[in-house]
């Protein structure tokens, strides 16, 4: 009986680190830019696409892990330049309504390309096996997304706190105009952290993949998680959104266990306690 | 080497310069004066790029500004320290200087840092835990490692004690006996008098004196009929 609580611990985990990949470029967005990006779940379905279509192609799992991401990131880099730059300076409504139309036509696209159908992805044969500890096994794929998505969190942690760029990064989430002063092409600034926070969704696509396939309506499941997950861990906040992932991805895995059908039930209610409790979030500021 | 020549700068319909004309020369220390609301702050807004002038030019180096972003302005040389200091503070004091550093500028940290002990004992302290003249000092300091080629500054000594404006009026007496070109906008007219090469007095939004350090002060009715607080 314990192993089933210890088997769906390590399934939250890895859950909840897929979506701290998703929600944490959904955070960084939000902080620099002050920007809500509602095409984020969009480009995860896009990531899911890829790694369908890279795997279908070439039956090689390992290059949609690299390409999926780097395609995802250079159409967020394009959108941004084109559609997103020119709604900065108007109110949140603008953004919604454009990254809305934007995720609506990515999903539409999907449609087109794959079908209405879900496509699913096989596990990569490298990763076929699991791994057993004693009596106890688990599939070697799903300890791999937790090692991966936790080496992809602290390459980026080290980006942010310990390079210049990260440096900018944060900086420019309390004073763009400051950093622009200080010479730094903020626009671009604004570019480069937005298709790095979208590839961050790219690879969270790509990782999932295997374990739920791609269909063309996971994007809007996946990004009403991800702003839960950034409302309990508070926006702009890395840890919150590693903090709020894990919690959200636990609490859905345990409580499949526990009561299936009060997982959503739990995870909006514990949304509904932190914002009253903690309006900013759990690691938010004012 | 820095000249501005007629500029018009609205805060949507108010118009706050009404055609301010006024020129730094390299290695001079100027002042520009005035009562609070005269248009001081926006005018160095204006030349840094961070207001869009509608009429007349700025130009730096013999280049014109107007119209550029205000990135290019910095990057042509231009630093302006603002009156809210705009220190970072999620970043440590340190990181601060980082994000400004130019490699190859006449001003390294380290040299910033020999300028600013202080901000050496506290280059691990984040941004947010510096008191006012800390937060000035890295103001300074900062606009320094950016490598500039005229600074603007923006009331440095506002809201310090005295002992600390005197330790400001040091650093920039030694900023200016470097050869660095100053804008210095300031309300304190005794550290004014001690620095300026000139001074201009800005009134709703023209400049209505221009004089040398010397005039200035053989002229006390200037002050009390532009400076002195109406009653």
């Amino acid at each position: 009986m314990a192993n089933v609580y210890v088997f769906q611990v390590l399934n939250g985990l890895g859950l909840g680190m897929i979506y701290f990949l998703i929600s944490v470029g959904l955070t960084i967005i939000f902080g620099l830019l002050n920007f809500v990006n509602f095409a984020h779940g969009a480009f995860f379905l896009l990531g899911s696409y890829l790694c369908y279509t890279t795997v279908a192609w070439t039956g090689n799992f390992w290059l949609s892990l690299i390409a999926g991401p780097l395609v995802v990131g250079a159409l967020a880099w394009v959108a941004e330049r084109v559609l997103i730059v020119r709604v900065y300076h108007l109110p949140h409504t603008f953004h919604i309504l454009i990254t809305l139309g934007i995720a609506l036509i990515i999903q539409e696209s999907a449609i087109m390309i794959w079908g209405p159908v879900g496509k699913s992805v096989p596990v990569p044969e490298l990763l076929q096996g699991v791994v057993r500890f004693g009596n106890f096994a688990y599939p070697q794929y799903r300890l791999f997304l937790i090692v991966f998505s936790a080496v992809i969190g602290l390459l980026l942690w080290l980006l942010l706190e310990r390079t210049k760029f990260g440096a900018l990064v944060r900086a420019g989430s309390e004073n763009p105009e400051q950093v622009a002063l200080l010479g730094t092409n903020i626009f671009r600034l604004f570019s480069l952290t937005f298709a790095l926070g979208v590839a961050l969704a790219g690879v969270a696509g790509v990782l999932s993949a295997p374990l739920r396939g791609a269909h063309p309506f996971i994007g809007t499941e996946v990004l009403g998680l991800a702003f839960v997950v950034v409302v309990i861990g508070g926006m702009g906040s890395f840890s919150g959104a590693l903090v709020g992932g894990l919690l959200v991805g636990l609490v859905q895995s345990l409580m499949t266990s526990i009561w299936p059908q009060g997982a959503s039930l739990m995870i909006y209610g514990a949304m509904a306690a932190v914002i009253l409790l903690r309006p900013y979030g759990l690691f938010g500021r004012a | 080497m820095l000249v501005v020549d007629g500029i018009h700068s609205y805060y949507g319909k108010s118009h706050v310069l009404e055609g301010v004309s006024l020129e730094v020369k390299a290695g001079e220390l100027v002042t520009l004066l005035g009562r609070n609301g005269a248009g001081k702050t926006t005018t160095l807004r204006s030349i840094a790029g961070m207001v869009r002038p509608r009429a007349g030019s700025i130009t730096f180096e013999g280049r014109e500004t107007v119209g550029r972003e205000s990135f290019q302005i910095a990057r042509s040389g231009v630093a302006f320290v603002q009156e809210s200091r705009g220190i970072f503070g999620l970043l440590t004091v340190e990181e601060n200087l980082r994000v400004a550093e130019r490699k190859g500028g006449r001003w390294s940290i380290e040299d910033v840092y020999q300028m600013f002990p202080r901000l050496r004992e506290r280059r691990r302290n984040g941004g947010r835990a510096l008191s006012g003249g800390e937060q000035q000092m890295l103001a300074i300091a900062r606009a320094l490692v950016n490598d500039p080629k005229i600074l603007l500054l923006d009331e440095p000594t506002e809201g310090l004690a005295p002992v600390i404006v005197d330790e400001i009026v040091r650093i920039l007496r030694g900023i200016r006996e470097s050869g660095m070109p100053v804008l210095l906008v300031e309300q304190n007219i005794a550290v004014c008098e001690k620095l300026a090469d000139r001074h201009y007095i800005l009134e709703q939004g023209r400049i209505v004196y221009a004089g040398s350090r010397d005039d200035f002060a053989a002229d006390p009715a200037v002050r009390d009929r532009y400076l002195a607080l109406s009653a």
